[in-house]
């Protein structure tokens, strides 16, 4: 591994795998490192990929790529211990091209798209560990592999090793997170009847839907959870902050049971067979989290340099984009031969003034403000289900009076005034 | 399957995931002190979404071949007692699904 390459990508994910493969068909000789037995065999994800991104990458990848099911429905669940209110949204135009999004199952998806990359003439290597950059004079010039005489060098090192980038760490990119800036993520598949399936979600043939459980699905702190419909299997998970699990002495497997067998979800997995069990840190510090991504002769992209936009549960498409648009620096970078942290921070700027930047610029509140205020999963939630619950029963007593009871279960004045303030926190963090 | 099993464990969840364990460990604990005798709560033998960690009465036995190279532990180890670095390549968890 002694040839130079125009590029080296650390990582076969959505980041890694879009990067190199615009470089590929750039003209620019890449090399992709990953560290796994395949692209795949490391990732995680609940499982919702986003068309748009992807299009932007290969276009019209829905035609031949191995997904799941395009989502029809997206459900939002606030869980209180026995009841929950639910919301939606389901829509015909999902259903058709150009889609909205779909489920996958990430080890088959994601060496698809190494291959696509590949395809276009990146040269791919998985069972290899980055070990560190190399550096000279301040300057990434390659990397140092687990492999026998394992230097490889490049004009340009994009780092897309994940949530756990120790290579940004080592290069002083980013200080290691704490644990609040990061939530463990566990999930299963969990294997039903494909009938079965549809029936229980309300689909038809090749129609998904994702559930999105908040409040009592993680006790009441922060975090969420997840229920989405594969061809063949079901993917639930619970994520919640390192730093609540820690708090609340939580087991995270033992969450993960409890919401399997919450009676709001229970019935929806009855009978199902669990395949596989995978754990997963979630980079969910945002813009505050991000650090350093570029330096001379390294860009950094995807989850490395924290790029989840919790709130929406998107992670994979900020990833591909921030892939793609690395990957039209370099190649500016390369017709100008010049590779130093000025030019390509040029990366930075297109990345911060599209969606991506935008949108971690928006929520980079957003995390911090509800993981200092559990009131909004452990009391407003649980109020909201009573005052429904209320509403809805018919019991003889008159709806006023009905009313008049919602209104004093939200407290005295001194209660009331902090749910408005609260209220208007809340939306001042998301506006 | 007829009846979904009440509260599955994480032994059996652990058995439905490939690993090609490394023979030797990618997790230390640095200094085995710190465990012993600063550390009452042991959060990471909680935490551990594979439940690697284990106290033994004295020591802290890490069950590396069972990691999901989650990272946490790095993280989350309240006196940054634990040195994680990445089992060699094409080694540990190998994920055929998700």
């Amino acid at each position: 591994m002694s040839e130079k390459f125009d590029c080296i990508v650390v990582g076969a994910g959505p980041a890694g795998i879009s990067c190199a493969h615009e470089l590929a068909k750039g003209g620019a000789k890449v090399l992709l490192l990953e560290r796994g037995e395949y692209p795949g065999s490391k990732n995680v994800m609940g499982g919702v990929l986003y068309r748009k991104m992807m299009e932007d990458v290969v276009p019209d990848f829905w035609k031949e790529a191995p997904l799941e099911r395009p989502i029809v429905e997206q459900r939002f669940m606030m869980m209180d211990k026995e009841s929950a209110v639910t919301v939606g949204y389901k829509g015909m135009e999902w259903g058709k091209e150009p889609y909205n999004n779909f489920t996958v199952l990430r080890a088959k998806f994601d060496q698809w798209f190494a291959e696509k990359a590949v395809q276009q003439g990146a040269v791919l290597i998985c069972e290899t560990v980055v070990l560190e950059c190399i550096v000279e004079n301040g300057k990434v010039v390659g990397v140092r592999t687990d492999r026998p005489n394992g230097e490889v060098y490049a004009d340009v090192v994009v780092l897309a090793d994940g949530v756990n980038s120790l290579l940004a760490q080592s290069l002083g990119f980013h200080k290691e997170y704490k644990p609040d800036e990061v939530a463990l993520a566990t999930m299963e598949i969990l294997k039903l009847d494909k009938g079965v399936i549809e029936d229980r979600f309300n689909l038809e043939d090749n129609q998904g839907c994702t559930i999105e459980l908040f409040g009592d699905a993680t006790k009441g702190i922060l975090g969420t959870g997840f229920l989405y419909t594969n061809k063949d299997t079901l993917s639930i998970g619970v994520g919640t902050l390192l730093s609540g699990l820690i708090k609340h002495k939580i087991k995270p497997y033992e969450l993960l049971e409890y919401v399997k067998n919450h009676p709001m979800i229970r019935p929806y997995i009855q009978g199902s067979e669990p395949q596989e069990y995978l754990a997963h840190l979630i980079p969910e510090g945002g813009f505050n989290s991000m650090g350093r991504i570029v330096g001379d002769g390294v860009i950094v992209i995807g989850d490395a340099s924290q790029l989840v936009n919790a709130i929406h549960r998107e992670g994979s498409n900020l990833a591909m984009t921030s892939g793609r648009l690395a990957a039209e620096t370099i190649l500016t970078a390369k017709a100008a031969g010049d590779f130093t942290e000025n030019m390509l921070g040029l990366y930075r700027t297109r990345l911060m003034s599209g969606f991506v930047g935008q949108d971690m610029q928006k929520y980079k509140d957003s995390t911090h403000h509800f993981d200092k205020f559990p009131q909004y999963f452990d009391e407003y939630i649980p109020m909201m289900n009573r005052a429904m619950s209320q509403m809805f029963t018919v019991d003889g007593t008159s709806k006023w009076d009905k009313q008049k009871k919602i209104w004093k279960d939200l407290g005295g004045t001194k209660e009331k005034m902090k749910l408005a303030r609260d209220m208007y926190r809340a939306w001042r963090v998301i506006k | 399957m007829s009846e979904q099993k009440k509260f599955q464990s994480i032994e059996e969840k652990q058995y439905l995931v490939r690993f090609n364990a490394d023979t030797k460990s990618h997790l230390h604990v640095m200094d085995p002190d710190i465990c012993m005798t600063s550390c009452p709560d042991k959060i990471c033998t909680i935490f551990c979404p594979a439940e690697i960690y284990k106290w033994e009465d004295i020591r802290m036995h890490v069950g590396y071949e069972g990691c999901h190279e989650c990272g946490s532990c790095r993280i989350g180890c309240p006196h940054q007692n634990i040195k994680w670095e990445y089992p060699k390549g094409g080694h540990g968890i190998v994920f055929r699904l998700g």
